[in-house]
């Protein structure tokens, strides 16, 4: 949540803006194309590395940034500029449903070259077989959601 | 055999840039991680103080598919795969996402960006999974 109610003008106005350069790299890597995706994941056919160039670009920037920026911040148990505090996964142990979950995950991930990101980024195209993906996916985390409880 | 006719190695190196700098931006700034999944799970709930920002980054995502549509000249996906596909898939990236704490945008780049062992593992795990499930299924 954002410091104070005068900050969170510029709290949400970055969040806002985070979610728009991220939908627009996703674009210009192509990766909203879901047969740009396939063509990565298919090792056995006619390979196209592309994707691995969107990831190894992306850590490039976020683990640079995140050993400059964001750790001396944590260690000195300082806040983000605009929040009262990082919001950081905790878990650490390799259990079952975090192998399970990826097994799922990436099975429909190469069925369909679909993966939430550009799920909702294609939103804006409003075509049919698209919004019934982004329905199921709502549908399977709320199921997943309610078997953990 | 690398496929040269469809890699695109520039945009693919500009484009995961841009996503690094966003994911890098909304920790930084608001202290949130940019796992897609998480905050999609977010909209199930109704709009509160505490899962507004999520609603938020998801307004901005939308706001910004429409800007690179209209500049990148983006069109529609062709999702040339059965119904029955898109239904079982769909349920499946869902359920995964959720069970495995991420997809790729919190595993693959937030998480291996800080070095999580959880992440490495559960990205291996999906980019193995989503290769085998893909030739399973073409």
């Amino acid at each position: 949540m954002p410091l104070t109610t005068s900050k969170s003008l510029f709290y949400y106005l970055s969040v806002f803006i985070a979610g728009a350069i991220f939908a627009i790299g996703l674009q210009v890597a192509a990766m909203v194309d879901p047969n740009k995706v396939k063509g990565f994941l298919d090792v056995s056919g006619l390979w196209d590395p592309s994707l691995a160039l969107v990831l190894f670009a992306a850590l490039v920037v976020f683990s640079i940034g995140f050993k400059l920026l964001i750790q001396p911040r944590i260690a000195q148990d300082s806040t983000p500029l605009l929040s009262a505090s990082f919001h950081l996964p905790t878990r650490k142990n390799i259990d079952k449903p975090l192998i399970i979950g990826a097994i799922l995950f990436g099975a429909g991930w190469g069925i369909s070259g679909l993966c939430p990101g550009p799920t909702l980024v294609n939103l804006v195209h409003f075509d049919a077989k698209l919004i019934v993906f982004f329905v199921m996916m709502l549908l399977g985390m709320q199921l997943a959601g309610l078997l953990k409880r | 055999m690398i496929n040269y006719a469809q890699f695109t190695p520039v945009s693919a190196l500009l484009g995961g840039a841009l996503i690094g700098f966003a994911c890098l931006l909304l920790l930084l700034v608001n202290g949130r991680i940019a796992g897609i999944s998480g905050i999609t799970a977010q909209i199930l709930t109704k709009p509160n103080a505490s899962n507004l920002w999520a609603w938020i980054f998801i307004v901005g995502l939308l706001a910004g598919s429409f800007i690179g549509l209209r500049t990148l000249k983006i069109t529609a996906p062709n999702l040339d795969i059965s119904w029955l596909s898109i239904i079982v898939a769909g349920l499946l990236v869902g359920i995964g996402s959720k069970m495995g704490s991420g997809c790729t945008s919190g595993h693959g780049i937030c998480g291996i960006g800080r070095f999580s062992l959880r992440s490495i593992i559960a990205t291996c795990t999906f980019l193995i999974s989503g290769a085998i499930s893909l030739y399973l299924t073409k």
